[in-house]
């Protein structure tokens, strides 16, 4: 319980209407999208400007009160779960500001709450284009985005959202503003915070304001759909793509699982029969596209696809699209529980990765429909279960953590890109080191000695 | 009020466990805080579907205390279903938050007011019939004309739930003062439909009515009205009132039940997915006789535009140069998230060759009426209402166009509010002018 007063404070600051110490609207703040407990936090405050924000931060800092800033509460990683300690949950939706877009030096500079899809329309207005597209850019926010280093469907050419960032300014747990970055392409002043900012989880500082690349959009773009009776193939496609210098900007990989689940979903005509489909698109000036449209079309035939169907229209290349954007929805409809894991792996070792993954899905007794980024081995193996089913879900929860191991057997990554947050972080010291987990944690140390910022996130507890 | 008895919470708990099932499928994903109307204009994660879910789910699970607060969040909210929409795992949004809201009434109890307009009025058509002549004979006494292009009005002394308020006034003689019943046969069309008017057509748009009337006659369409028909039952489904919903659905079903007619049609979205979607879910089931002639009903129900356009053919040619009349559609909640009909109220407008349509920016988006939701949130309502107003000016038009009463009521206090010299219509009416 918090002190009445303390409430005050947090009210004088952000503004009585703008602080919610109620039981009903605390309750909404306690989870976020990934399948763990809620934590109902103490306070909930929604400052409107960057000064407040800081003021908040800081009266957390004098007061030892575990903060936890929350965008849109997309995170699937647990990221935005206070802490139990009287938590206390910032809401960045009321700074949401585009406070510049600039058409000439290619940047915008952002509130943390203004939502990831909201900037790439407006700069799309202008002719330009913000490449990071997270599945939940309707709603995500580009502070959230920052903060877990988010990725999306075009990862393989444009990089993810760490490419983007020229500059953050953040409050550190005293209140005082750390400015790093700049506007310009080049930037040597200073340590680069700016990077260590990238993916730290809201463990490091509360961002205030955000500095993101834009880039010049593509004039053509050519998607296809092709499919296999074999996951090695489509794998085989995607490496022989890459080796033939061609970059797609998308080139998305659904399993059989997925495609029967999308068709019984959507009847988009889909084969069920195929093992594997690729949904490939490559961007970029219009006689540069057309040539490699069709050597990837050559390509993949070569290999051995059973079907390419090339777009030719805007309508037929939205109805490509519409099968992988129904991929969640299909699988989500299945069962009560949806757990979406995005271990990552080199993207040659995608075959065995499906492959391990089928395995333990027979093995556990579980549904398990695996799609994702083919193009840099970032798959969801995406988990059907009912979390009220004890024992459905204990083996649930083991298979999360063989499909883990298996990754990392490989040599990719626990996250490609949901971020570590509570639901991975005790594998953390597997994929690194011990060395690289007390490190990490000195750093934290030094930079937040009351450990208030995010708690328990990422580095765990010691 | 005293402190509940432990029994009543422990039943609380369990008729809310009843709906897990359906709670449980909700992920968190959070994709509804794309679209819900009010979560745009607070940023309040209680008023979004998904964190009202939650609400329920830490309610059942006797995780959270605060009865009250979950009913005053659980109510604030236009159900639009823009959430449910564009739900990627399908939670079935508005089945729940009616389900929960009467398990919350039946703990807490039904308002008074709500009481006294549900149980002694609304049930009881004659009597709400009798009332509303009544009332159309001395509003004049209270409230003063505004608008003439919206034929709006307001209140002379800012007075109880009017407020500030500009609204169309109650008719002068209600659609079934005007036409108490019919019954003709299928003419030259084929067909015969149940026509149900709906409250809001026929106590305050009859003109609405008329215009449907004469569409279908002028289309050979037999015509089954019968008399004492009562209200769809919306607003106390949305009260969580089962008990006058059932009443309102028995004097329906002894007004259309067995009738011989191809389609039960409205003019009013809401009463339309009211039967079709709501009666189907919420009728008592005791009776499998009862629940047969619900089905048969709900099937039946049709939109007055579909009806046009998809059933009779009747469809515009090309495109209007024409354009003397510039007309922007507004698509109500209960159209285009409960069906997915858009395309069919503007090819009724276009219906009239002088009509060239403009379309306004989210045509799709809620008016913020949300039926009794205006009557209680008045504020929000009224800012979601002028993000409408402002798309609508935007367009140029003269017209706004809509397939719903209730949005009509809506967009017409707004537009009234901001002085604007654009008119509301209901679609038919647009297409009624051109028929002799």
């Amino acid at each position: 319980m918090l002190n009445p007063s303390l409430i005050e404070q947090f009210k004088h600051i952000a503004g009585p209407a703008n602080v919610m110490d109620g039981e009903a609207d605390r309750h909404c703040y306690s989870y976020d999208a990934a399948v763990l407990t809620a934590v109902v936090p103490a306070l909930v405050a929604r400052p409107e400007t960057t000064e407040a924000l800081g003021k908040v931060v800081r009266l957390c800092g004098d007061n030892g009160l575990p903060l936890t800033v929350r965008g849109a509460g997309t995170n699937l990683s647990g990221g935005t779960i206070p802490d139990p300690r009287d938590g206390i949950v910032v809401l960045t939706s009321a700074l949401n500001r585009i406070i510049e877009i600039n058409e000439a030096d290619l940047y915008a500079v952002v509130e943390p709450g203004v939502i990831t899809a909201k900037l790439a329309t407006e700069v799309a207005t202008r002719g330009l284009f913000y490449p990071p597209d997270p599945g939940s850019q309707s709603v995500s926010t580009l502070g959230g985005n920052v903060a877990e280093n988010a990725g999306g469907l075009r990862g393989l050419k444009y990089g993810v959202t760490k490419n983007y960032v020229m500059g953050v300014t953040f409050f550190d747990t005293t209140g005082e503003r750390i400015v790093t970055g700049a506007r310009t392409v080049k930037c040597v002043t200073g340590l680069n915070l700016s990077s260590l900012m990238v993916g730290s989880e809201g463990t490091l500082g509360v961002f205030s304001e955000i500095i993101l690349k834009l880039v010049p959009p593509p004039a053509a773009q050519k998607a296809m759909m092709v499919l296999f009776d074999d996951t090695a193939k489509a794998s085989q496609a995607v490496a022989a793509i890459i080796a033939a210098k061609i970059v797609p900007c998308t080139l998305e990989f659904l399993d059989n699982f997925t495609i029967r689940a999308v068709e019984d979903y959507a009847k988009a005509g889909l084969p069920v029969e195929a093992r594997a489909l690729l949904l490939i698109e490559v961007d970029g000036h219009p006689a540069q596209v057309a040539d490699e449209a069709a050597r990837v079309e050559a390509i993949c035939k070569q290999i051995g696809a059973t079907g390419v169907q090339v777009a030719r229209s805007a309508a037929e290349r939205d109805k490509v699209w519409a099968a992988r954007r129904a991929a969640l929805s299909a699988l989500a409809r299945l069962r009560p529980t949806t757990v979406l894991e995005d271990a990552t792996v080199p993207r040659s070792k995608i075959p065995d990765m499906i492959r391990a993954v089928e395995q333990i899905a027979a093995k556990h007794k579980l549904l398990i429909g695996t799609f994702g980024h083919a193009g840099d081995g970032n798959l969801h193996p995406t988990i059907l279960t009912d979390r009220r089913d004890e024992k459905e879900y204990a083996r649930a929860e083991a298979a999360v953590g063989e499909i883990f191991e298996v990754a990392l057997s490989l040599g990719g990554t626990l996250s490609g890109e949901h971020g570590i947050g509570l639901a991975k972080s005790k594998w953390l010291e597997k994929e690194t080191s011990r060395g690289t987990i007390l490190y990490s944690r000195r750093l934290k140390k030094a930079l937040d000695p009351k450990n208030i910022l995010n708690p328990g996130k990422v580095l765990g507890w010691e | 009020m005293g402190v509940k008895p432990l029994a009543d919470l422990r039943e609380l708990h369990r008729q809310l466990l009843e709906l897990d099932d359906q709670l449980v499928t909700c992920m968190r994903c959070g994709m509804c805080q794309a679209v819900c109307p009010i979560y745009a204009e607070t940023g309040r994660e209680a008023l979004v579907a998904r964190g009202k879910i939650a609400l329920l789910e830490h309610l059942g699970h006797d995780l959270l205390k605060d009865v009250d607060g979950v009913k005053d969040r659980l109510e604030t909210c236009l159900l639009c279903g823009a959430c449910a929409a564009n739900c990627p795992s399908g939670v079935k949004v508005l089945d729940i938050f009616i389900k929960a809201r009467a398990v919350l009434n039946t703990f807490k109890g039904l308002s008074p007011i709500r009481k006294l307009i549900f149980r002694a009025m609304l049930v009881h058509p004659d009597r709400f019939n009798a009332l509303v002549s009544l009332g159309s004979k001395v509003q004049g006494l209270f409230v003063k004309p505004v608008s003439e292009v919206l034929g709006s009005s307001c209140a002379r002394i800012s007075v109880g739930a009017l407020g500030d308020r500009h609204f169309p006034v109650l008719a002068k003689r209600s659609l079934h003062a005007e036409v108490a019943r019919l019954d003709t046969p299928a003419g030259a069309a084929g067909i015969r439909v149940a026509f149900f008017p709906g409250c809001l057509v026929d106590k305050i748009f009859p003109r609405v009515g008329q215009a449907v009337l004469k569409v279908l006659k002028h289309h050979g369409v037999g015509v089954f009205l019968p008399d004492h028909q009562a209200c769809c039952g919306i607003p106390a489904l949305s009260a969580g009132d089962l008990n006058s919903f059932n009443d309102l659905l028995d004097k329906n079903l002894a007004c259309f039940g067995g009738g011989n007619f191809d389609y039960l049609v409205t003019p009013c979205a809401t009463c339309t997915a009211t039967i079709s979607k709501l009666w189907p879910v919420f009728a008592d089931s005791a009776a499998t006789e009862r629940r047969a002639a619900v089905t048969t009903l709900a099937a039946k129900a049709l939109d007055i535009n579909v009806l046009l356009t998809d059933i009779l053919k009747i469809r515009p040619d090309g495109v209007s140069q024409n354009g003397k009349r510039k007309v922007t559609v507004h698509d109500p909640c209960h159209l285009k998230r409960s069906f997915g009909i858009a395309a069919q109220p503007r090819m009724v407008a276009r219906l009239n060759p002088e009509v060239e349509l403009v379309e306004m920016q989210d045509a799709d988006v809620c008016c913020g009426c949300g039926g009794s939701f205006t009557l209680l949130h008045y504020d929000i309502a009224g800012r979601i209402g002028a993000r409408k107003r402002d798309h609508i000016v935007a367009t140029g038009a003269d017209t706004v166009a809509t397939g719903c009463p209730a949005c009509m009521l809506q967009i017409t206090d707004m537009l009234s509010q901001a002085g604007d010299q654009v008119a509301v219509r209901h679609p038919v009416e647009l297409y009624a002018e051109t028929l002799g």
